[in-house]
């Protein structure tokens, strides 16, 4: 039921649980170009997670180009000097695999996951397309339209995520964090084999990558295909390091949003706050910030929003708290208000402010403390049942500027986080001159098309 | 362009290990409960996962919904635990416990630590048994069907699959969606949540997945104390349904700049002789991956859709062969015209000899790699169960998609596609697209 409802106000919760991992058998090394590599054994099962990480995501890219990092991954799928368009997936499903990529603000990644003895199979395609895509103008044009399905799919057909861009564009005045990582439909549309190119060329290559092989492997057998297979491909001279980002300017104004939409069934309310990234060796203020989340509305029955305003004040079907503190710039921390019926929007947004001063006057409930990080520690033994889900987190926190030691010391800090610590980085990130608060609302169908903007 | 890569793959099959790495233990409780293990103890937790046939099927006449609202109730209050207190207990275990209710079930897919398993079991033991289906907690509930409801309402997705259901189905509980109407959740009482946790949850159609750190005598244990006091029987499970889909076009208008697509008809039962070469056939023909005739049709070749597919859907009590597809509004009815010419070439021509060879390969390739992790074996096992399946079929299964010869797709080829009854549902502003009845 919950989970329905998180759905379609579409927010991404990433519970505690996706957050910890477990330090043992990990291994790493790095090549003399510049390719990092990480390897997590798990020998149960004979399979194997094949993934090279990109350090460059749509938050690298040029004003007036969004869409480009995403658009370039759905290409890389295309030729190369080695391989025909569509061979490298074609071959990892011959072999029982699969594969696909994804691409966010800070990273993009391709992965193969399949019988561990391909493995050596796998790197030969995938290092094939590290420095060697050779695009054709006929590949353009119809994958740039399967682009654009993707962006009605996700976004054009979905109230909520067209809702999330306007927040986002409205929290980033000048970071490319505020663009939409498919691109803005009119920039995603005109996007060319050119831009593809240049992108390609500004960013792919060895020294830009990371190499995470997860599974049924031995680390010293990694590395020597890895040296055969990527350790051949020259370092690319044109990697910036480090990644070229314009800075956001102090935020001095809050920002307010309404959107209407007559596809909004259930109105609500979202308001995100800038906050801080984890950063690497200083990850104290965000995981002070993750477990405030928890405590405030990681649970629809026993955090603080629940328990005032679903079960005490009852002015709330829904309410939620969010942050993710992977990034490689700010992020932000939300919160979510649903009000039950017979409440408005404004009431709504009053009791959530309401509920949230009366939390930092009494403070963090010491046994709700307790059971988050009984639960933390339980996801870092849950987290070992899970290879792939491990090899992500450590791509992702890679790709956000963290280290190896940051991600295996961050069920520690997290640990050691004080109810007093969650006040104090609750008092600082709550400041509403930080904030964009946005109302989702239904409106009149209009009788046209242009519903969605 | 070489294509030595494929070359290379397909000298290499061969050394696919064919078989899963699992060994599946059945036990049977002390009171007579049955399950099946795989004992895993790598790591200091058991997955479990449990499944109740019926599910929102089950609902009365006039009380469409009170199973899935039961469902949405069992962990908000049981025994001297009010939803609250039950919820505070399960997380300082760090226990798991996801209930869902569907047209043929009820499924619980629960995750302890060993270091508290008796507790943890002990709970889940008291909402299963002993919910308490408290007044405040039933209004709260109801509330958040009741948003759920209307926001389904107004998405696309939902609208076509209902529609399509609606025309498939009929007066079958698969007609209408189990989360019930406004009206209908509305007027449901206590009485009624009580009735339909009597009818849901019963012994004589429960089914049951163990796989991580217990051994068989523990689990025997643990199924008594889980399942032993739920009442032996239930509610009479619905009859087969009459698939009554016609060939035709279904348009359903909806402000929204893409269309939604669902297509099908009748489908294979699970236990037809000709079953395998359909799945075979249909993993060719719409399977998932970027291989699928569909997928480079409509996709590779023209751009037309982010994600078709087609796949043969064996419920309970009626089988389908259905589809799924999303284009713009002024796009959709070509990608509609090119899924009804695949369809009608499938039927007539089959597959190539390449084709079939390419899929075998990646089928019995890709089966081994679906035991990942303690909660997918459970599930497996929990659905081969319901199929009525042998822990041995893990072994034989990939000798029987081999076994798959080019005439048996030409036959059944012609027998599972019908483009005649190819039904189509879109929802949206499609341009040029007619209804046809």
């Amino acid at each position: 039921m919950r989970n329905l409802i998180a759905a379609f106000v579409s927010i991404a919760l990433l519970p505690v649980a996706a957050q910890s991992v477990q330090a043992a058998d990990v291994s790493t090394f790095e090549l003399e170009n510049g390719l990092e590599i990480v390897v997590l054994e798990d020998h149960r099962a004979p399979a194997v997670v094949h993934m090279v990480w990109y350090r460059v995501g749509s938050a690298d890219e040029a004003p007036g180009k969004s869409g480009i990092a995403h658009f370039l991954e759905h290409l890389m799928f295309k030729a190369t000097d080695e391989l025909e368009a569509g061979e490298l997936s074609e071959t990892v499903a011959l072999n029982g695999g699969s594969d696909n990529a994804f691409t966010s603000y800070d990273y993009t990644a391709y992965f193969q996951r399949v019988a561990a003895d391909r493995l050596e199979l796998m790197m030969r395609m995938e290092a094939s397309r590290m420095d060697g895509l050779a695009l054709v103008p006929e590949d353009i044009a119809t994958e740039r339209d399967v682009v654009i399905e993707e962006r009605n799919q996700r976004t054009e057909n979905e109230p909520g995520a067209l809702f999330g861009e306007q927040r986002r564009a409205a929290q980033y005045l000048n970071h490319a964090y505020g663009r939409p990582i498919i691109g803005w439909k009119h920039e995603a549309e005109a996007l060319t084999l050119e831009d593809a190119q240049e992108f390609y060329e500004a960013h792919y290559g060895p020294n830009n990558a990371i190499l995470i092989v997860a599974g049924d492997v031995e680390p010293e057998e990694v590395l020597r295909l890895a040296e055969q297979y990527y350790g051949v491909i020259p370092p690319n001279p044109n990697i910036v390091v480090p990644r070229q980002r314009v800075e956001e300017p102090p935020q001095l104004a809050e920002r307010r949003i309404i959107y209407e939409d007559p596809r909004i069934a259930n109105p609500y309310v979202i308001r995100t706050y800038m906050a801080p990234e984890r950063d690497p060796g200083a990850q104290e203020e965000a995981a002070a910030l993750t477990l405030l989340a928890e405590v405030l509305g990681g649970s629809g029955t026993t955090s603080v929003l629940a328990e005032k305003l679903q079960f005490e004040t009852q002015q709330a079907l829904y309410t939620s708290a969010f942050y993710s503190g992977q990034s490689l710039d700010d992020t932000n921390f939300g919160l979510v208000i649903l009000p039950a019926d017979g409440f408005s929007l404004e009431q709504a947004e009053e009791a959530l402010d309401g509920a949230v001063a009366e939390f930092l006057e009494e403070g963090v409930d010491p046994e709700a403390l307790d059971r988050i990080k009984m639960q933390i520690r339980a996801s870092q033994i849950y987290a070992e049942d899970d290879i792939s889900g491990l090899a992500r987190r450590y791509g992702s926190a890679l790709t956000s500027g963290l280290t190896v030691e940051d991600v295996q010391a961050w069920p520690d800090i997290l640990d050691a986080v004080t109810g007093e610590d969650i006040i104090a980085a609750a008092r600082r990130v709550f400041d509403r001159r930080n904030a964009v608060t946005g109302w989702a609302m239904p409106a009149p169908a209009t009788g046209t098309d242009e519903v969605t903007q | 362009m070489t294509r030595v890569f494929l070359a290379l793959a397909l000298t290499l099959f061969a050394a696919l290990p064919a078989r899963a790495a699992v060994d599946i233990q059945e036990v049977t409780s002390p009171g007579g409960i049955e399950a099946w293990l795989v004992e895993e103890d790598s790591i200091p937790f058991l997955a479990l996962e449990i499944r109740f046939l019926g599910g929102t099927s089950l609902d009365p006449e006039g009380k469409r919904g009170v199973t899935n609202l039961m469902t949405g109730l069992i962990e908000e209050g049981a025994g001297d635990m009010d939803a609250r207190a039950f919820a505070a207990a399960r997380d300082g275990l760090a226990a798991s416990y996801d209930f869902d209710a569907y047209g043929d079930g009820i499924s619980i897919s629960a995750r302890f630590l060993t270091e508290n398993r008796d507790e943890a079991v002990a709970l889940l033991r008291e909402a299963l048994v002993n919910p308490r289906f408290d007044e405040d907690a039933i209004e709260r509930v109801r509330a958040q069907v009741l948003s759920v409801i209307r926001s389904d309402a107004t998405d696309p997705n939902e609208i076509a699959g209902r529609a399509f259901d609606a025309l498939a189905f009929g007066d079958h509980p698969y007609g209408t969606t189990g989360d019930g109407t406004l009206e209908s959740v509305t007027a449901l009482t206590r009485d009624d949540i009580v009735a339909a946790h009597q009818n849901a949850l019963t012994r004589d159609r429960v089914y049951v997945g163990a796989s991580g750190d217990i051994t068989a005598d523990e689990l025997g244990a643990l199924l008594d104390t889980l399942l032993g006091d739920l009442p032996e029987a239930g509610a009479p499970l619905p009859g087969p349904a009459n698939v009554a889909l016609t060939g035709g076009v279904t348009v359903i208008p909806f402000e929204t700049p893409q269309s939604v697509a669902v297509f099908g008809h009748v489908g294979l039962p699970r236990d037809d002789p000709d079953f395998f070469a359909a799945f075979v056939t249909n993993a060719i023909f719409g399977g998932s991956g970027r291989q699928s005739r569909l997928t480079e049709e409509v996709r590779e070749k023209r751009g037309l859709t982010y994600g078709v597919g087609a796949w043969l859907a064996n419920y309970d009590n009626a089988d389908l062969l259905v589809g799924r597809m999303a284009s713009a509004n002024d796009r959709v009815g070509e990608a509609i015209d090119v899924v009804r010419d695949e369809w009608a070439k499938i039927a007539a021509e089959g597959v190539t000899e390449t084709e079939l060879e390419e899929a075998k390969t990646y089928l019995t390739g890709a089966y081994p790699l679906r035991f990942e992790g303690n909660a997918p074996i459970a599930r497996i096992m929990v659905g081969m169960q319901t199929m009525d399946l042998d822990p041995d079929y893990i072994t034989t299964r990939n000798d029987k998609v081999n076994a798959v010869t080019l005439e048996d797709v030409r036959r059944v080829a012609a027998r599972i596609y019908q483009p005649e009854n190819l039904r189509f549902v879109v929802v949206g502003q499609p341009e040029g697209v007619e209804p046809v009845n």
